[in-house]
Order: C-alpha cells, then structure tokens, then sequence
C-alpha cells in the first residue's frame, strides 16, 4: 500500500509543502534541545518544536498514513513503540537520571555538584517527555470523533 | 508602576471572563489569559533596566543581568498551562459530545 | 520602554476581544494574539528562553482549542450571565484591587529587582559551575525539583487526557448504554 493511498490530509499544495519543511522542523527541534546548555532553548522549547514537527505532518497527510511511515522507519524488534510509551520510558529515564543526580549530591555533601553530562542527559530526557507528551495530547483530541462529524 | 497595573488589569480581564460568561471555551480562554498576566507579571518583577538576558558570554565582567530565577519557575509554569489547559478543553470536548453543548447552565440543567 | 507599553495594551486589547466576541474561533484566534504579544514582551524583557517556549506552546494551545471549537457546528456563545452575576463580578474585581494596592505598594519599582537567591546563582556561574545559560542551569541545577515535579504534571495531564478521552472503558460503556 503506497502512503499516498491513505485517505485524509490536505491538498497537494499543503503536501508538498509538509514534506519539505518538516525535516527542518525536526532538525531545530533536535538543535534547540541539544544546545539548551549555551543558547535558549532547552528541553522544554525543543520538546514542543519536536511534537510540532510531527503534528504538522498530521494535519497535512493525515493519521494513518504518519503512522504507516513511523512503523516502518523504526526498527522490527522495537515493536509497536507508540507516543505514550515513548513518554513514558522518558519519564523514568528522566526520574533515573534524576535520582543519579541526587544521590551523587547525597553523598557529595552540601550543594549539588554541577554535571554537564547529566544536565545534558537531562534536556534530552525531558525534550521526549514533552514532544511524545504533546504529540499524544494531539493525537487524542482529534482521533475523537465528535457529534455529527461522522467517517472521519 | 504603570506597567504593573496595566498587567493586573490584564489578569482581572482573565478573572471577568471566568465569573461572568458561561460558555465553557470562553472560561478556558479566560483562564489562559490570567495565566499569562501572571507569568508576565513574574518576569516583569524580575527585569533589570538595561539588564541583559541571563546568558553568560565571553565578557564575564558584566554581569549586570536580569533575574534568571523568575525566568526558570516561569519557563516550567507554561508548559503546566498547556497541559492543564489541553485537559480542560479535553473535559469541554467530551462534556460537548454528551450534552451537545458548551453552556454550562444548559449542562447543569440537563444533569443525568 | 515604550515597546512594552505598546505590547501591554495591545494585549489587554486583543484580550476584550477574545472576551467579549461572540463568535468562538474569533475568540480563540484572539487568545492566540495575546499569546504571541507575550511571547514579543518576554524578548523584550531579556527573556529569550520563555520568548521561544511561549511562542511554541501557544501555537500548539490554539491548535487544540480550535479541534475544540471549529469542527463542529460554530458553535457561538449565546448571552451573557444575568446582571446579578455580573455586578457581583464587578464587585469581586473593585474588591481585588482595593486589597492588590498593599502588595503593590511593597513591590520593589519596575526595572530594579530583589535579586537576593539570583545572586547566589550568577556567583557560581561566573566560578565556572554553570552552563552559560543560566536558566537552564537552575532549573536542572538549582531548581531540579520544581523540574522533575513539573515533568510528572505533564505526564499526569496526558494520561488524564488519554483516560477522559477513552471510548470503549468497562464502565464508561455501561454508564452510557444505561442513560441511552
């Protein structure tokens, strides 16, 4: 089944312009996160770009046909690796750096030492957290069919 | 000081909408107003005149910056909004899809 | 400072509109224009952080408001509240201020900050034990307990938003076929 077989999205016009800029979006997503420790930005602001990204290759192409491509572009033995799993396993990825964090301090003494990799560790963490999150949100509000609005 | 009260009366817009409409995405509107008169009123407590952003760069020896502290409690409260304000109009959506509207007089009198 | 003046009351204009405008999406593209003249006053508040978050989230805000409100039949807010409800608000806003002028006259004047905690921060930033954002470094720093709670306050709203937007529960089914 080729992708442009999916129902749903919007024109052409709307199509093209997705595809092309929505490797870009992503690829500031990611830059924002990633240089949140010397420009602004961060794990917050990167986390929305990045879900951005993804819903704005929803609304152009629609659900199912986004969904067709994620599956296949991540790999077999990863398994259906969906939104809500995704924030999930970032959360307790972020709690575990969290509490590494912590009990480095703990046993370091008074103040928290300063540690550039977990902070790092921690924006990425925190930029899935936030972009799964959104997306999810997203994803939930408009797969829910509402009155009078039916086959959609 | 100006700047303060033209900030409150920014909230008390937000404060208004809650109390008097009763349409439900008109309160989720107002609610999302006062949330950001209160961020700003944050950061605007925190500005230094002729400060700079709280960003360390080459010229260590300046450091007349603006308060960094207000700036990162503000930067968590946004993304809180958001997600308290995508639960609330989640509640509005489906209160819509059982009563088949957003009136919440009309919800409550429609009740069961 | 005349920028920030100019942002401020283009906001509070945009946000009588979003208030009053009978019409839903009107209301809610109005909302979206408050949100980005705040995204344009953090950044002139030295605030580039909060300036690309705001603008970001706002757009994702008036994404999901307008799922909520076009798609269905335009929907329009009908009437307002009766006068009682409305005097009553009046009332509550006079009384908010009446109390807001002690705090107001407490604050320290626009443009000269406290700084009192800040400066612990920028001391150590500038020993080196920081990154060169500072805000970044206080809220996984310093402040890595707000972070860590504000995290789980955003997973908590996704999974209240997956549970309310659930269509086949056990007990959602049931309740409805009941009231059908």
């Amino acid at each position: 089944m080729r992708p442009d077989e999916f129902g749903g999205g919007m024109t052409l016009i709307v199509k093209t312009v997705a595809r092309l800029t929505v490797g870009l979006i992503l690829l500031f997503g990611i830059y924002v996160i990633l240089q949140g420790y010397a420009s602004p930005g961060g794990g917050f602001a990167g986390g929305v770009i990045i879900a951005l990204a993804f819903i704005h290759l929803t609304l152009a192409f629609g659900k199912d046909s986004v969904r067709w491509h994620y599956d296949r572009s991540i790999p077999r033995f990863v398994g259906r690796l969906r939104a809500p799993t995704l924030m999930s396993l970032a959360m307790l990825a972020f709690l575990a750096a969290w509490l590494a964090h912590g009990l480095v301090a703990l046993r370091g003494g008074e103040a928290r030492p300063y540690d550039p990799l977990v902070m790092e560790l921690c924006h990425l963490f925190i930029g899935i957290n936030v972009g799964a999150g959104l997306f999810t949100i997203f994803v939930a509000l408009v797969g829910f069919p509402v009155r009078g609005e039916e086959g959609r | 000081m100006t700047v303060y009260l033209l900030c409150l009366v920014l909230f008390l817009i937000g404060v208004y909408c809650i109390l008097v409409k009763r349409n439900l995405i008109k309160i989720i509107i107002g609610l999302a107003i006062s949330e950001y008169a209160v961020n700003l009123f944050l950061i605007l407590a925190g500005y230094r005149m002729r400060g700079r952003a709280p960003i360390f760069s080459g010229d260590q020896a300046v450091a007349n910056m603006v308060d960094p502290l207000p700036q990162a409690l503000v930067l968590t409260a946004i993304v809180i909004g958001l997600g308290s304000t995508a639960l609330l109009i989640t509640l509005a959506v489906r209160l819509y899809e059982k009563y088949g509207t957003f009136d919440i007089t009309r919800i409550r009198e429609l009740r069961g | 400072m005349i920028e920030l003046y100019i942002l401020l009351l283009f906001m509070i204009a945009a946000a009588v509109i979003a208030v009053e405008i009978r019409d839903l999406l009107s209301a809610v593209v109005a909302v979206g224009a408050v949100g980005l003249a705040l995204s344009v006053a953090f950044l002139v508040l030295k605030a580039p952080d909060l300036a690309i978050t705001q603008l970001v989230v706002e757009i994702i805000c008036l994404i999901i408001l307008i799922r909520a409100t076009v798609t269905r039949d335009r929907v329009a807010a009908r009437g307002g509240a009766a006068l009682a409800v409305g005097a009553a608000a009046c009332a509550f806003v006079v009384l908010f201020l009446a109390l807001a002028r002690g705090p107001f006259a407490a604050l320290p004047p626009f443009g000269a900050p406290l700084f009192r905690t800040a400066e612990l921060y920028v001391e150590a930033g500038a020993r080196g034990e920081s990154e060169p954002n500072l805000v970044s470094t206080i809220i996984l720093n310093w402040r890595a307990y707000d972070t860590l709670g504000e995290a789980t306050v955003l997973f908590t709203a996704v999974i209240g938003v997956l549970a309310l937007l659930r269509r086949h529960g056990r007990k959602g089914a049931a309740a409805e076929e009941e009231t059908e």
